[in-house]
Parts: C-alpha cells; sequence; structure tokens
C-alpha cells in the first residue's frame, strides 16, 4: 500500500447505495474502501480496519456509536475523529442535506477530506434521485394503465372508438383543470362502484 | 386519530392560564387564529418522553398559541445535534447532558445549544439480562424484591466472581456518551464499588436494538429510556434492577434544545412555544389524560407499538421480571407538577459533575460557567410570567436532599418530595469539586480536578 493511502469505511446498509460510492472513491484512486454493515460488533471492526474516514448514512442509527467510540478514543489519546473540518460550516451543512455524515481523522490533510466529503454528498444526491425517478417511472406506469382501464370502460358503456375516449377524458381533465389520470382514477372508481 | 380532542379542550379550560399583560396580544392573536400559524420544526427520537411535545400539537395547545409543530422522527442523538446546527430542524428533543456537553464544546461537531424547558423527569431502567440476574440471584442469594443497591452489590459480586474466574468482562450498554442513561447506570455501578471504565465494557446501543443486542448475547444489560425496558422484560431476556427514582428521583431526563441563533430572531415564537408546552405538560399529567396520550404515543409517527404497554407505563405499573413479577413506581414519569419543566441550574452543573468523574471534561472555573450557561431559567420565567404554573424563584438548590425542601414560588412556598441519590450523597452547586473528588470510584482524571470558585 503506498504510505499516503486512505483507509474509507463505508457503513451501509444499503447496498446499492453503498456500492455507488466505493465507485466514486476507487475512480478518485482510493483503494482501501471497505463497505461493513451495521451491527453491534460495528465498533469492534471500525477498530480493526482502523479507517481514516468514516462514511455513514444519517439514518443509521448507529452513528451513536460512532460518538461513543470516539469518546472513548479521546480518553485514551487515539486519534480524535470529528464531523469533517469544524472550520467549514457549508460543507458540513451540505453532508447533513444530502443525507450523509462523515468522521474523519483529525491531522488528515483538508483537500483530501474535500474530495471525499464533495464525492460522498453528490453520489447520495444522485442515488436519491435515481430513486425517485424510479418512484416516478413507476407513477407513470401506474397512470397509463389506469388510463387504459378508464378508455377500455368509456368505450364499451359509450361505444367510443379509443381516440374518442381519450379525447373525452382530456376534456374533463381540463374543464376540471385535473390530470388525466385523477379523471381516469375517478371514472375507474365510479365504475367500480356501479358495478361496471 | 384515534384520539379526541375533547379531553384537551376540558384540561385548557381548567387550567385557564391568566396571560400577563404584555401577552394579551399573544392571546388575542391565537383567539382569532391567524391564517398562518408559525411552524415550528421539533426533531425527536421515539420515546415515551416526547409526550409533552405529541401532546402539544395532538391537543390543540401549539395552535392555540398561534403555532403548528412539525414533529420530525430521527434515529440518532448525533444526527438530532447535527440536524440542529444546521437549520434542519428549530428546536429538539434532545438528553439533557447533550446540552452541557454542546456549552462545553465536547463531543464531535458541537454547536452551542441550551434547555429552556425541561419536557419531564423519570423513564429510564437499567435492565439485565435475565441470565445475569440468575447469576446475582445465585451468589447473592436475592429473592427478586431487592432494592436497586442491593442488586448493585449482587452485581459487583458476579463481576468479582467472573474475573476470579477468568471470564470476559460484562458488556453493558448506553444510548450515548452524554447521556442520563450513562451517568446512571456509572452512578449504579459505582455506588456498589464497580469501577465502569475498568470492571465491565460501557458501549452504545440505540433504543430500539437493545432487546435485540441483548437477546443475541451481544450485551449482559443496557440503561434505557421507556419503552425499551418493559420491551426486553416482556420478550422474557431481560430483568429490570433499577429504575432512575433509585438513582435519582429528581434527574433530568429530556430537555427542549435550543438553538441561540434561532431564539435571537424569534424570541415571540419561543415564549409561545414554552406556554404551549408548560400547558400541554400539564395535561399530560391528569392521570384521566393518560390513556388518550398513551394511544396518541402509540401511533406509528411517534413512538409506535402496542398502546397497551404504553398505558402501563403511564400508569406507573412495571413489569420488572419475565416471571411476571410487578413493581409499583409511582411517579415513574413526571411531566408538570413539583416544578418537572424548570430548568434549574445545579442540574446542569450535577451532569457536569458527572462529566468531570468520568473524564469526560476536566473541572475547571470557566467549564462551571459554560455548563451552568446551558439552562435557562431566565427564559422559561420570562415566558411564563403570571401564568398560573409556580415560578421557582432561585435557580439553584442542593440536589439530592434526603427529606423534603421548601423552595419559593411566584405562587408561595412549594414543597419539594426527598429525592436521595443512591449512595445517600448531597450535591451542593457551589461546591462541585469537593462533590467530584468525595468519590470513591471515578476516573483517574478526576481526581486531579479543579479547585471550586471561593
Amino acid at each position: 500500500m503506498r504510505p499516503n493511502a486512505l483507509r474509507v469505511v463505508v457503513v451501509d446498509d444499503n447496498a446499492l447505495r453503498a456500492a455507488i460510492l466505493v465507485d466514486g472513491l476507487r475512480e478518485a484512486g482510493i483503494d482501501g474502501v471497505e463497505v461493513i454493515e451495521t451491527s453491534t460488533q460495528l465498533v469492534r471492526r471500525l477498530a480493526a480496519i482502523d479507517p481514516d474516514v468514516i462514511i455513514i448514512d444519517l439514518e443509521n442509527p448507529s452513528r451513536d456509536m460512532l460518538e461513543q467510540m470516539f469518546q472513548v478514543s479521546r480518553v485514551v489519546s487515539r486519534p480524535v475523529a470529528m464531523f469533517v473540518d469544524q472550520s467549514d460550516q457549508s460543507m458540513i451543512r451540505a453532508a447533513v442535506d444530502a443525507g450523509v455524515s462523515a468522521y474523519i481523522v483529525d491531522g488528515l490533510k483538508k483537500e483530501r477530506v474535500k474530495a471525499i466529503v464533495d464525492m460522498a454528498i453528490s453520489r447520495f444526491e444522485a442515488f436519491d434521485r435515481l430513486q425517485r425517478e424510479l418512484v416516478e417511472a413507476r407513477s407513470e406506469l401506474a397512470d397509463r394503465k389506469v388510463i387504459d382501464r378508464a378508455k377500455g370502460i368509456l368505450m364499451r358503456s359509450r361505444n367510443l372508438s379509443e381516440e374518442e375516449a381519450y379525447a373525452l377524458l382530456r376534456q374533463a381533465a381540463m374543464n376540471e383543470k385535473r390530470r388525466i389520470a385523477d379523471i381516469a382514477q375517478s371514472l375507474v372508481t365510479a365504475a367500480g362502484l356501479l358495478g361496471k | 386519530m384515534l384520539t379526541s380532542r375533547k379531553g384537551g379542550n376540558d384540561a385548557m379550560t381548567a387550567s385557564s392560564m391568566t396571560p400577563k399583560p404584555e401577552d394579551q396580544r399573544i392571546a388575542s392573536a391565537a383567539t382569532i387564529r391567524p391564517d398562518r400559524s408559525r411552524v415550528v420544526r421539533v426533531g425527536f427520537i421515539p420515546l415515551l418522553d416526547i409526550a409533552v411535545l405529541v401532546a402539544a400539537e395532538e391537543q390543540g395547545f401549539a395552535a392555540r398559541e398561534g403555532l403548528s409543530l412539525q414533529l420530525i422522527k430521527d434515529v440518532s442523538w448525533a444526527n438530532i445535534r447535527d440536524r440542529l446546527a444546521f437549520h434542519q430542524f428549530d428546536v429538539a428533543h434532545m438528553l439533557a447532558p447533550m446540552t452541557v456537553a454542546s456549552c462545553l464544546g465536547l463531543g464531535s461537531n458541537p454547536s452551542p445549544t441550551f434547555a429552556p424547558f425541561v419536557l419531564g423527569r423519570g423513564g429510564n431502567a437499567i435492565t439485565l439480562s435475565v441470565a445475569l440476574y440468575r447469576d446475582m440471584q445465585a451468589l447473592a442469594g436475592l429473592i427478586g424484591n431487592e432494592d436497586a443497591l442491593t442488586n448493585a452489590r449482587a452485581l459487583a459480586q458476579v463481576v468479582a466472581a467472573r474475573r476470579k474466574a477468568g471470564q470476559r468482562p460484562l458488556v453493558f450498554a448506553m444510548t450515548y456518551p452524554f447521556s442520563s442513561h450513562n451517568y446512571e447506570f456509572r452512578y449504579f455501578m459505582a455506588a456498589a464499588g464497580i469501577d465502569p471504565d475498568r470492571d465491565v465494557t460501557m458501549t452504545v446501543v440505540p433504543p430500539p436494538l437493545t432487546a435485540d443486542a441483548m437477546a443475541a448475547g451481544a450485551i449482559d444489560g443496557f440503561c434505557v429510556n421507556a419503552p425499551w425496558n418493559m420491551i426486553a422484560v416482556e420478550r422474557g431476556v431481560g430483568r429490570v434492577v433499577a429504575v432512575k427514582a433509585d438513582i435519582w428521583p429528581a434527574a433530568p431526563e429530556k430537555v427542549l434544545g435550543v438553538r441561540p441563533d434561532w431564539a435571537e430572531s424569534q424570541p415571540e415564537t419561543l415564549s409561545r412555544l414554552i406556554v404551549t408546552l408548560d400547558a400541554a405538560a400539564k395535561w399530560c399529567d391528569v392521570p384521566e389524560n393518560r390513556p388518550t396520550l398513551a394511544a396518541m404515543l402509540a401511533e406509528p409517527a411517534y413512538v409506535g407499538g402496542s398502546s397497551a404497554l404504553i398505558g402501563w407505563l403511564l400508569t406507573d405499573r412495571f413489569l420488572v421480571d419475565p416471571d411476571g413479577t410487578l413493581r409499583d413506581i409511582p411517579n415513574y414519569l413526571t411531566f408538570h407538577r413539583e416544578a418537572a419543566n424548570f430548568p434549574w441550574v445545579s442540574e446542569a452543573l450535577w451532569l457536569y459533575s458527572q462529566m468531570a468523574r468520568w473524564g469526560q471534561a476536566p473541572l475547571t472555573p470557566q467549564g462551571i460557567e459554560h455548563a451552568a450557561s446551558a439552562y435557562r431559567p431566565d427564559l422559561y420565567r420570562h415566558a411564563l410570567a403570571g401564568s398560573s404554573t409556580p415560578l421557582p424563584l432561585v435557580d439553584r438548590k442542593v440536589e439530592g436532599s434526603a427529606t423534603p425542601i421548601g423552595i419559593e414560588t411566584t405562587a408561595g412556598p412549594m414543597r419539594l418530595p426527598a429525592a436521595p441519590f443512591l449512595d445517600g450523597r448531597t450535591f451542593e452547586p457551589d461546591r462541585i469539586a469537593d462533590y467530584v473528588s468525595g468519590f470513591p470510584v471515578a476516573n483517574p482524571s478526576a481526581a486531579s480536578g479543579g479547585h471550586d470558585p471561593v
């Protein structure tokens, strides 16, 4: 291992996000990355690895375990770990907003810390975006399905063509200033109630 | 919503807080229902002592003051601290020692936070694994109704026997390094001569994981707030050996943590918030309201879990052993009476004394000043001036008195019940150094500590 090689630990129970983060760190030339899962063995594992940087998801309750570990480390005069560099408030704020916390061993070069934390923030945000897009894609699919069902109901009950059924839905949506999918949903629900 | 609004309204009429003259404007503003209520973002950890915050919002006390509390659940105390520091929360449900630690600059990323309101007293308990308790019974002949000190001494016997037999040290968990749980568990052990830093291993386990960790054999005991002790007992893995009342009945538990810059920019909102919480705390103390309170707390958005179990805890009944042994603990959770919400500066200083005792902070005159600044009785008094709640006229008292003490309040003399410490010592806030150096069991660094200012 190169003398200045950093050891980074990622504590994340979300394997997908951890993988995104590890990829980013490797691309940035940091090879000493280890992913560990939350468990009561967490503190022991961390002590064994003795990392320079720990990146942990804010939603992980094990953060309080880390706080204890650093409290104890201070007493036995091992390196003090901090939430990034305390002088850089904007960086910490950005990290908290993104849902990431990073513990850095005191004395680590500031430039290296900044690069790692910035990377973690952007990866966490990218993951978040990914999740959101997934949810949106799912709801889009659901919209399309319900519109198809509403069209089917209109075509059957009013003897319309598919285009006419869709035009009717669109007109209703415009009149009521609602989304077509919402109109379609109301129609499907009403049809269900009326037993059609 | 499961809850009825009726109880809250009745309680409000009954308590009928007379507004002080300068509050008249505030009161009328609330009665005419402002179009937009002021939103206060409140971070919390799901524990029963969020009761006052939940009641404040759900029972309409906040709306009455023109406030809307947005209660945001979080998973760790470190998050609560950081999200408060970085403006994601305006105020937070916090461990009392967190505010003291923040004013002393302890821990990662400390940011000044103060407490103008104590959210309640009581709640904590120490639970040991059933296996460990059975060892204590075998070795010390416990039958199950012993007091906390006897239990602690039995634990000391097991610790000594294990050391002699070359067995691994016991592993005990608490929830955060700067927590009442940490200091209470240590106080309990040290009262029986156990050195928590040398004789056992202290670790942190988040409250919801405590019962699992104990079942898995990863920890032999823990000190945590309700309802997690009773959950471990119900699951047949834990045995309660002491509750907060055994260690120090008057101990503060959670406080309202406030960021100084928010308080400065929103003084009126803070005042209204204190008025809101005072009314809600009063409501929480009424026995008839406890079933409603239990149902609210059992909502998944708050603590979650069984409202029956929460109801039990709120009526002071405590299952201490999986064999069915029950213990009645009067005032297991106190939300308002006996000046429960008053931030006694002497309590902040007691917390500092324990930080010094266990080597978390050096004892210095400056430290005393900083620790004292974590509690703001002045803001409490200012907000509640003229209300029917008796407001203590002094900021400090002798802590741990074995006999009831009388204090002067705005409503005349008030008698506070005896609240002795487990080891019978008393804490005089102006003699901290003597107090810290007088403990037979302490971190070696505490002995070399500072001197009390004369």
